[in-house]
C-alpha cells in the first residue's frame, strides 16, 4: 500500500519545501560529480579487490546511491556531526577522508584512520566529526541522537547527521531514537536511505508502507522524501532542512529514495529481485544525471579528463596504502582502555 | 564536615553532587531520576541543584544509552542509571557493540567516558525480571571495567573515580546495601583507585574473597565463624575488571585455602575466574578444597521463602569455610 503524503498533517506541511528552494542555486555541479565519480570508483575498486580475495570480511557497497551522500554532505558545515552505516564509504569519501586512508583501514593497515582494528563497518574520523560507520543496524541512531544532546547542552549551533536504511527503521532504536529528538527538540537531520531492501527483504513485505517518512510524524518530526538518484534535489532539500535544525527547531528526517546497484554484500546473487527493476533503477543513475547536467557546460573531452583523473588519484591511493606496513602484535594488543584522568577527590 | 553517619545511598549522591558541581560536563540520565528522585532515592535533589544536566529519559534502555554513548564521545562525561540491572539486557548492544569497543576500534581516536550505575541483586521478593546479579554476564567484554563496592566510602571513592575513568565503567550497586552506613562520618572521601582490592578483614585460616553484598555477608560468616575458632581473611574485590589478583594470590599463599561467595550464578560466575586464576598461580599453596558459594543454575523465584533456598546466605558460606580447611 501506497499512503499519500498529503493524509498526514505533519508530513504535508513539508509538502511545499521545494517551493521554497531556489533550485539548483549555489551548487558546482562539478564538484559534487567529481566526488559521485570518487565514490563510485572507489567502491568499483573494493568491488575488484574483494573478488580476487585481497581484503578480509565483507563488503557493502554503495553504488547506484552516491547522489544521497554527496547532497546531504554539501548542506553541513565542518563542525557537524556524522554518523553513518554498514554502506559507509560514500559517506566517508562525501566528508572528505582521505582516499588511502580508507583503503588503508579496509586492507587492516596501520596507517588506516583506526590503524586497521575497524575496517568498513568501524571507521571513524574524529577529526571531520565523522563518528564513524556501524557495523550494527541501527545503532547508530541513538548515538547519533547523543551528539544532538551534546549539541543541544552546549549551546552550539551545529547539527548531527544520521544516516540509517530502511531497515533500521524496524529497530526499536529508530522509534526511541526519534522519540527523544522529538521530546528535546534534538538538532538531529535523520536521513533515511531507502534502498528498498534490507539484504534480502523488500520493505514493504515488512511494513505496512512503503516510506519511512510516515513514521516520523507519528513524533511529530517534519520529514521529506526527495528523489535520491538525484544530487540537485538531495542538496536542495538537505540544505533546507539543515537549515531549519540550525535554528534550533528540533529534528527533521530526510527520506531518499535509492537503490543499490549491487548486492547486499560481496556474496549476494541477487534472488530477491528482477533484472527487469535493477535496470529500470540504473537507468536512473546518478551519475549519468549529472554528467548529462555538465556537458551543457563543458566538452566531452573535459569530461573524460576528469574521470580518468579521478581513475589515476583512486589506482594512486590504493597502490599507496597496499605499501603501509601490517599491524604487529604490539598495536593488535594495546589501546583496549582508554588513559584515565588524574585521580581527583 | 557533616554530622552523622554517611550511608551507601548518600554516598553515591555525595559522588554524583560532587562530579557534577566540578565539571560542567557531567550529566546524568536515566528514568525518573528528576523530581521523583530515582527508583531507589538515590539521585534525590540533584536535578535542582544542576539543573538541565539531570535528564530523565523515557523508559528507552536502549536509546537513552546510546544517546549517552553519542553524548560521551563528543565530549561528556556521562552517568546513566539503569533502574534494574536485569533492564542492562535492553542496553547490550549499545554497552557491548559501542560504549567498551568504540576506543579499540576506531584506533584510539576517540573515548567513552560512561559510568552505567545500576541496582542489582535479590533478597526482596521481586521475582526473576528484578532481582538479578548480572556483573558475570559482562566480565568478557573487552573494554568495559565493572565495579562492586560493598561500602559507602568504597561507593563514594569507586564512583567518583568511574566518573573520571575514561572508558565505560558498569558501577553495579546492591539494592540492600543502600542503607548501609559508616559508622561515622568520614573527614574526608575520597578517590579510590579501580582495580584495587581491600581487605576487609585480615585472617590466617581461610581467604574468602567476594564483592558487593557477597561482603556484607561474608563478614557476618567471619564473625561467627571466630567463635567457632576459624579466622577468615575476607577480601572485598570491589572491582570485578580489571580483577586485583596479585591481592587474592597473596592472601591465598598466606592461608592456603579460598572460598568465593557471590550472589549470581556460580557457573560462569566471578568466582569461576577467581578459582581458575588461583589454580593457575599458585596451585602448591592449596591446603584445602578450593569452593564457590553463588546461586544454582535457576530464575530467583518471586516467593521470599524460595527466594532464600536459592541465593547465598551466612549459613552457605559458613559451610563452605569449614570445607575449605581440608581436602575432605
Amino acid at each position: 500500500m501506497k499512503a499519500q503524503a498529503d493524509e498526514f498533517d505533519i508530513f504535508s506541511t513539508m509538502g511545499d519545501l521545494a517551493g521554497k528552494v531556489e533550485e539548483g542555486q549555489g551548487f558546482d555541479i562539478l564538484e559534487m560529480y567529481k566526488t559521485a565519480l570518487t565514490i563510485r570508483l572507489f567502491e568499483e575498486k573494493v568491488d575488484w579487490l574483494f573478488a580476487r580475495g585481497k581484503l578480509g570480511g565483507t563488503t557493502h557497497l554503495c553504488i547506484g546511491q552516491e547522489a544521497v551522500a554527496v547532497g546531504v554532505m554539501e548542506a553541513l558545515r565542518p563542525d557537524d556531526y556524522i554518523v553513518s552505516t554498514h554502506r559507509g564509504h560514500g559517506h566517508l569519501i562525501a566528508r572528505g577522508a582521505e582516499i588511502t586512508k580508507i583503503f588503508s583501514e579496509l586492507l587492516g593497515k596501520r596507517e588506516g584512520y583506526c590503524k586497521g582494528r575497524g575496517g568498513t563497518q568501524h571507521l571513524s574520523v574524529m577529526p571531520l566529526n565523522f563518528l564513524g560507520t556501524n557495523g550494527i543496524t541501527g545503532g547508530g541512531l541513538p548515538i547519533a541522537t547523543g551528539a544532538g544532546l551534546s549539541i543541544k547542552l552546549s549551546g552550539e549551533d551545529r547539527v548531527a547527521v544520521c544516516f540509517f536504511g530502511e531497515g533500521a527503521s524496524n529497530q526499536g532504536t529508530f522509534h526511541e531514537s526519534l522519540n527523544m529528538a522529538s521530546a528535546w527538540d534534538l538538532p538531529v537531520v535523520y536521513v533515511c536511505e531507502n534502498n528498498m531492501y534490507a539484504m534480502s527483504t523488500r520493505f514493504t513485505k515488512v511494513s505496512r508502507f512503503d516510506d519511512v517518512a510516515l513514521r516520523a510524524a507519528a513524533f511529530g518530526i517534519p520529514s521529506v522524501i526527495v528523489d535520491g538518484m538525484d544530487v540537485v534535489k538531495v542538496a536542495e532539500n538537505a540544505r533546507t532542512m539543515v537549515h531549519k535544525v540550525r535554528e534550533g527547531t528540533g529534528p527533521v528526517l530526510i527520506e531518499a529514495k535509492t537503490y543499490r546497484f549491487c548486492g547486499h554484500s560481496k556474496s549476494d546473487a541477487r534472488v530477491y529481485r528482477s533484472r527487469e527493476q535493477e535496470s529500470e533503477w540504473k537507468d536512473k543513475d546518478p551519475l549519468v544525471k549529472m554528467e548529462a547536467t555538465l556537458l551543457e557546460k563543458i566538452s566531452h573531452g573535459e569530461l573524460e579528463h576528469v574521470r580518468r583523473s579521478v581513475k589515476s588519484m583512486i589506482e594512486d591511493s590504493y597502490t599507496e596504502a597496499e605499501r603501509g606496513a601490517d599491524p604487529d602484535i604490539k598495536d593488535a594488543m594495546e589501546g583496549v582502555y582508554a588513559e584515565r584522568e588524574a585521580l581527583i577527590s | 564536615m557533616q554530622k552523622g553517619k554517611l550511608s551507601y545511598r548518600k554516598a553515591i549522591y555525595n559522588a554524583l553532587d560532587h562530579v557534577m558541581e566540578r565539571d560542567e560536563k557531567v550529566v546524568f540520565m536515566g528514568e525518573d531520576i528528576t523530581e521523583y528522585g530515582g527508583a531507589f532515592g538515590v539521585s534525590s535533589d540533584l536535578c535542582r541543584k544542576h539543573p538541565g544536566r539531570v535528564i530523565a529519559t523515557p523508559i528507552s534502555e536502549g536509546g537513552f544509552t546510546g544517546a549517552a554513548v553519542g553524548l560521551s564521545m563528543t565530549g561528556y562525561r556521562v552517568i546513566i542509571e539503569i533502574m534494574f540491572m536485569d533492564f542492562i539486557t535492553l542496553a547490550a548492544d549499545q554497552i557491548i557493540n559501542h560504549a567498551a569497543n568504540v576506543h579499540y576500534m576506531y584506533g584510539g581516536q576517540v573515548k567513552c567516558p560512561l559510568v552505567i550505575r545500576t541496582p542489582a541483586g535479590g533478597y526482596r521478593g521481586y521475582g526473576p525480571s528484578h532481582s538479578k546479579s548480572m556483573e558475570n554476564f559482562f566480565m568478557s567484554v573487552p573494554g568495559l571495567k565493572i565495579v562492586a563496592p560493598s561500602t559507602a566510602l568504597d561507593a563514594y571513592g569507586c564512583l567518583v573515580s568511574a566518573v573520571y575513568d575514561n572508558n565505560p565503567v558498569l558501577f553495579v550497586e546492591h539494592k540492600l546495601l543502600y542503607n548501609i552506613e559508616e559508622d561515622a562520618y568520614p573527614k574526608r572521601l575520597e578517590a579510590i583507585p579501580l582495580g584495587k582490592a581491600r581487605v576487609a578483614r585480615a585472617g590466617a585460616d581461610v581467604t574468602v574473597v567476594s564483592h558487593s553484598y557477597g561482603v556484607q555477608l561474608s563478614m557476618e560468616a567471619a564473625k561467627e565463624l571466630e567463635k567457632e575458632g576459624v579466622d577468615v581473611e575476607l577480601i572485598d574485590i570491589r572491582t570485578l575488571k580489571p580483577l586485583d589478583m596479585a591481592a587474592i594470590e597473596a592472601s591465598v599463599k598466606k592461608t592456603g585455602r579460598l572460598v568465593y561467595v557471590e550472589e549470581g550464578d556460580t557457573f560462569g560466575g566471578i568466582g569461576s575466574e577467581v578459582v581458575s586464576g588461583i589454580v593457575e598461580r599458585c596451585l602448591p599453596y592449596l591446603d584445602g578444597r578450593v569452593l564457590r558459594v553463588g546461586k544454582p543454575e535457576v530464575p530467583i523465584p518471586a516467593s521470599m521463602v524460595a527466594e532464600r533456598f536459592i541465593l547465598p546466605d551466612t549459613g552457605r558460606i559458613k559451610e563452605a569455610v569449614k570445607k575449605s580447611l581440608s581436602w575432605k
